[in-house]
């Protein structure tokens, strides 16, 4: 019983800090329709950002903001590099990837004076300090906190994104993802709402990233490998299970997509799979999604085809 | 109101397809006037469209509207005076956006774009009135994704979406070509009714000889980046199908096949 329970708190944690990293894949991958890799050097790009910042004492709920602010800096190059010099989707995010492998060296380097790893254990962070005091740290045994920061930090950016979606800019955005000509019809240049999508989308990739940071208490380069390949499955598993239901946003889909990816791979550790095996898990749970969103599709096209 | 003058638009340049299409091409357009144009494929109907909205460069020569060059506007600037409907019904309009949506974007073209809320329910009488004088049941289904609605719907939403904002100039290319005659009809229909209301200038390319007859105030026969026909006024208004196509068949015939 404690072994479910212990299974289920990380699986929340963990799945509500990557629902704010599949919300952004989400602006990039299915508003935009961008396959953008950047995101495994932002992801890293805000964890090594809010550990230099926390260790020198600045808010942490700030840091967050700041982690946010850099990573739209970085999706804003994917964008120009697409838009402006005209380089194919992937090349662009696999250039940005490279770079930031670069600059996160070397911010994390000049931080702490030579060291790959900036490690902030006792300092407050959004999980232990502010906010974090009104909650109990844990009830009858159970864990709380983490979950619910986690879950704040989730919703305040699903409702956030969801009002910006709804919003002139935020229609001009969609509109760039499925009818380019359309934005340009309505007097308006297209790229520009690339480079703004690619922007926030890497902004909640770079702010996931501090968020993960501050609830491990380190960050290091290597959490940015197989984040593209997170991301895109909690997406994909979110809006191919639950994208068709009834008075589910779509943002509600990919943060229930991202609890069910994570509780995937917390079942299979907790069942002994050797941790070594997670990254090769993760690519075979990405493959099942893609093919179970295609069925899923192909059934509900033919349910179409038998109504009319 | 809107003049070509000496426009050379060259495709492939330096490679053993290079195709002068234009060549010292001038045009110049009244306002008010309703033009269509018709000529075969390849004659250069689509690429005149593309100058003129901007999408495709001219190698020499320059555009002027209302007097300013704007050779060198980019296309999504001259959106704002410039109204097109494409031959596909899929580019009008955006599939992922409800109607109401797509009509609150095209209210925006003039004002801007912020982060106020893109539908306010004061706009709603407005536009539901808007959509009942294309009667195509438009008005019911303001909640509905533009990708459902049928192809005629879709064209017609088009239509009213690109006159929705003050434009000068509309430029219809083939817009009824993908329908079924009832769709096209009525579409045709639609357009000819908004020119009239908005006092529109129109330029419009189509393969229906008929509407080239009965629609629009000057009529122009493009082939191979000429003008071969140019007729307006008494002269446009007596041309009947057959005139046009005994021209077609002669050009035709000058070409070899």
């Amino acid at each position: 019983m404690e072994i479910f329970f212990n299974v289920l708190r990380v699986t929340l944690e963990e799945g509500f800090m990557y629902a704010v990293l599949a919300l952004g894949v989400y602006i990039t991958y299915s508003i935009l329709d961008f396959p953008d890799l950047s995101v495994d050097g932002t992801v890293p790009l805000g964890a090594v950002t809010t550990g230099i910042l926390i260790v020198r004492g600045v808010n942490p709920w700030l840091c967050c903001l700041v982690a946010f602010a850099i990573g739209m800096a970085a999706g804003c190059v994917t964008g120009l590099l697409n838009v402006k010099l005209k380089i194919r989707p992937l090349l662009c995010g696999i250039l940005v990837m490279t770079a930031l492998l670069s600059v996160n060296l070397v911010i994390v380097m000049s931080g702490t004076g030579g060291l790959s790893i900036v490690s902030f254990f006792s300092s407050p962070t959004i999980f232990s300090s502010g906010l974090a005091e009104l909650i109990p740290y844990s009830v009858g045994g159970f864990a709380l906190r983490t979950v619910i920061i986690s879950l704040i930090v989730a919703l305040l950016c699903k409702f956030l994104l969801d009002i910006f979606l709804k919003t002139k800019t935020g229609l001009l955005l969609r509109a760039a993802g499925s009818n380019h000509q359309y934005v340009t019809m309505m007097g308006r240049n297209p790229g520009n709402m690339k480079i703004l999508g690619l922007s926030l989308g890497n902004g909640f990739a770079s702010l996931a990233g501090s968020i993960i940071a501050q609830q491990k208490g380190s960050a290091d380069l290597q959490m940015g490998t197989g984040m593209v390949v997170a991301g895109l499955a909690c997406v994909i598993i979110g809006l191919s299970l639950f994208g068709k239901l009834k008075f589910t946003a779509a943002t509600t889909a990919v943060i229930l997509g991202s609890i069910v990816y994570k509780a995937c791979l917390s079942a299979a550790l907790a069942m002994g799979l050797p941790t070594e095996y997670l990254k090769l898990l993760m690519a075979v749970l990405f493959t099942a999604a893609l093919v179970l969103s295609g069925t899923l599709s192909k059934k509900q096209g033919g349910k179409k085809h038998a109504q009319a | 109101m809107l003049k070509l003058e000496n426009v050379t638009k060259i495709f492939n340049q330096g490679t053993v397809d290079e195709l002068k299409l234009f060549d010292n091409y001038s045009l110049s357009i009244d306002k008010g006037e309703f033009v269509c144009v018709v000529g075969s494929n390849g004659s250069g109907k689509t690429t005149l469209l593309n100058i003129i909205c901007g999408f495709s460069p001219v190698d020499s020569g320059s555009i002027i509207f209302n007097g300013k060059d704007i050779t060198k506007t980019p296309e999504h600037r001259r959106a704002q005076f410039i109204g097109r409907v494409f031959q596909n019904p899929q580019t009008g309009t955006c599939p992922d956006l409800t109607v109401l949506e797509n009509m609150a974007l095209a209210d925006c073209k003039k004002t801007g774009y912020g982060l106020s809320r893109a539908v306010s329910k004061k706009n709603l009488e407005r536009y539901r009135s808007l959509l009942e004088t294309c009667s195509m049941g438009l008005e019911n289904k303001l909640n509905i994704k533009c990708g459902s609605l049928s192809g005629g719907q879709r064209q017609a939403l088009a239509l009213i979406i690109a006159c929705m904002t003050d434009i000068e100039l509309l430029i219809l290319d083939e817009h009824t070509a993908a329908l079924d005659p009832k769709s096209s009809e009525r579409v045709m229909e639609l357009t000819d009714k908004i020119i009239r209301e908005k006092n529109l200038t129109a330029f419009m390319v189509t393969h229906n000889l008929r509407f080239a007859t009965e629609y629009g105030t000057r009529l122009i026969m493009l082939h191979e980046g000429e003008s071969v026909m140019d007729l307006s006024g008494d002269e446009k208004q007596k041309i009947g199908t057959d005139n046009i196509l005994a021209q077609f068949n002669r050009i035709s015939i000058e070409c070899g096949n």
